[in-house]
């Protein structure tokens, strides 16, 4: 975004839409109250009195119609995963998801065991994922930075960037 | 096509009345403190009958302490009750130096004390804020997690996590503590009985709050003592149960404490039971600071655990009586472990407690037997 002179036209922002949008929907990630298991206490410590998620305009929505962000904070079983796929389709468009914590990045401390969904991207496509067990606070927003900084690349072409999902090699 | 909560239903609750349906509370909302699903039926706004839904977080936990060492085991047990990590450790170790005879010295055991009663604190400070949460008193829940940050400073500097602690060792601890843990503990302490006075003032008499709880959930002794329930909901109907006092383990025996009960055995009672108990593990940290001995944080062990024959641990958690049976036949890891859940016990009660009420109180009767997904599912 460039401003314009103050002396040619005061209080001018020059941006283009694109750029508007994503700065928009990135200050206001509005996440979903949705806790799984132990990184849910650590999501609501983040939450509260002292990191605080309202500074990056994050509040919490009980109802995932009226929330953009899923943070995934706990192990998926087999029979939490249908219903996490529900709660996810249930979300208005444009929608990220966020996987907390190693269960949710695959499995972590319970890879491999019977009855586990060895990461929540077998089941909902993920953007950001956060290792640790669980995260800290910090490491929660270094991910919620991160998926900032995704947000507002996006529909933006970076020259020497290829954009994912886009077939450089011209072929089927 | 019917719908899932109808089918459940009828399994589970009978087929309804011309006026009553069912409704699904969970397995995602906000007060159903994690991934519980309660099926509901419902005739218009009152609450007829109510059953639990388990098993959202079932994560495998006994099955692995079977294929683990027992060293290896210990921080799945953290991941049991999530909020009380040292407790269930405590348990789990216990069971274990039963089972091989091993001696635990004196200063790791008042360690393990100073530690679990912090413990308790940090999770009923927890309980305080999302308890007030569910009923709807933000500023509440803003002030009990200031105050549980500044004790997790304090269990960071002495384990390195803020959380899952992984702390307890067979035969004593990980580490001895640190300089200084002694200031730390008293400064917090003194703090914090300023801070509950506080929130006495701000929340304990408050006329909303009051009509949310009062003679909602009610619970006789009677009925307590017939489902088994421990910790602050038995306590909370006038029994004077406390696996501290009535089965003494580790040093418990010295110290100077009381057991809050309640009068009313509704979730008022239960509230006001858990906020004294503050005060208790409060004074039990002070007392274990003032005798704490010197000498070693971890005794002898054997360098190959091998389990052979069986035993039972129990400890009282923040929420109730957690007991741990192993069984071992000579291998270095055992053969059969058994976790024995509070929370899972009181689940039961969901449907003795809600029924009659309106579907708000169930949020209240949820958030004051403090459950733990975790460890219902384990």
């Amino acid at each position: 975004m460039g401003v314009v002179s103050h002396e040619v036209l005061p209080g001018v922002v020059t941006t283009n839409l694109r750029r508007l949008i994503n700065w928009s929907r990135k200050s206001s990630l509005w996440y979903m109250l949705f806790g799984i298991a132990c990184c849910a206490i650590e999501m609501m410590a983040t939450g509260a009195s002292r990191y605080d998620f309202d500074r990056f305009g994050m509040i919490f929505r009980a109802s995932p119609r009226q929330s953009d962000l899923m943070i995934v904070p706990g192990t998926v079983n087999e029979k939490m995963a249908d219903r996490v796929k529900v709660l996810y389709d249930q979300m208005a468009e444009p929608r990220w998801v966020l996987a907390m914590g190693g269960c949710a990045v695959n499995g972590g401390p319970y890879h491999g065991e019977y009855n586990i969904v060895d990461g929540v991207d077998k089941v909902i496509p993920v953007d950001v994922y956060v290792p640790g067990c669980p995260p800290r606070p910090e490491a929660l927003l270094h991910g919620v930075l991160l998926l900032q900084e995704k947000i507002m690349r996006e529909g933006i072409e970076v020259p020497g960037v290829v954009p994912a999902g886009v077939n450089i090699h011209g072929r089927a | 096509m019917a719908k899932t909560s109808d089918v459940l239903g009828e399994q589970q609750l009978g087929v309804p009345a011309e006026q009553e349906l069912f409704i699904n509370m969970g397995p995602q909302h906000p007060s159903t403190h994690g991934v519980l699903r309660v099926l509901l039926k419902v005739d218009g706004e009152v609450v007829t009958d109510a059953k639990a839904d388990i098993g959202y977080l079932h994560r495998c936990f006994e099955k692995i302490a079977e294929r683990r060492t027992v060293t290896q085991v210990i921080p799945y047990t953290d991941r049991t009750d999530y909020l009380a990590a040292i407790t269930s450790e405590w348990a789990f170790v216990m069971a274990a130096e039963r089972l091989m005879d091993v001696e635990v010295p004196e200063r790791a055991e008042y360690i393990r004390v100073i530690v679990g009663e912090l413990q308790r604190i940090a999770s009923h400070l927890l309980w305080f804020g999302t308890f007030a949460l569910d009923l709807g008193a933000t500023t509440v829940f803003l002030y009990a997690f200031r105050e549980r940050e500044k004790l997790l400073d304090i269990f960071q500097k002495l384990t390195g996590a803020r959380m899952l602690y992984n702390y307890l060792r067979i035969g004593g601890a990980r580490n001895d503590l640190y300089d200084g843990f002694a200031d730390d503990v008293r400064r917090f302490l003194d703090d914090l009985e300023d801070r509950l006075h506080e929130y006495h003032t701000l929340f304990t008499g408050n006329r909303i709050f009051e009509s949310r709880v009062k003679g909602i959930g009610v619970l006789s002794a009677e009925d307590a003592i017939k489902y088994g329930a421990s910790g602050p909901v038995i306590r909370g109907s006038g029994v004077p149960y406390d696996v501290r006092k009535a089965h003494p383990y580790s040093v418990y025996h010295r110290f100077d404490f009381g057991i809050p009960i309640g009068k009313d055995g509704d979730v008022y009672s239960r509230y006001l039971v858990r906020m004294q108990e503050f005060y208790e593990s409060i004074g039990i940290v002070r007392q274990a600071l003032d005798q704490i001995p010197a000498g070693d944080f971890i005794g002898k062990v054997p360098r190959r655990m091998r389990l052979e024959g069986d035993a039972y641990a129990r400890v009282e958690s923040p929420r109730g009586e957690v007991g741990v049976y192993i069984v071992g036949r000579g291998e270095e890891n055992a053969w059969r472990v058994h976790y024995r859940s509070p929370c899972f016990t009181h689940l039961q009660l969901l449907g003795p407690l809600g029924v009659g009420g309106l579907v708000a109180d169930m949020v209240a009767v949820i958030g004051s037997i403090d459950i733990v997904m975790g460890e219902v599912d384990r």
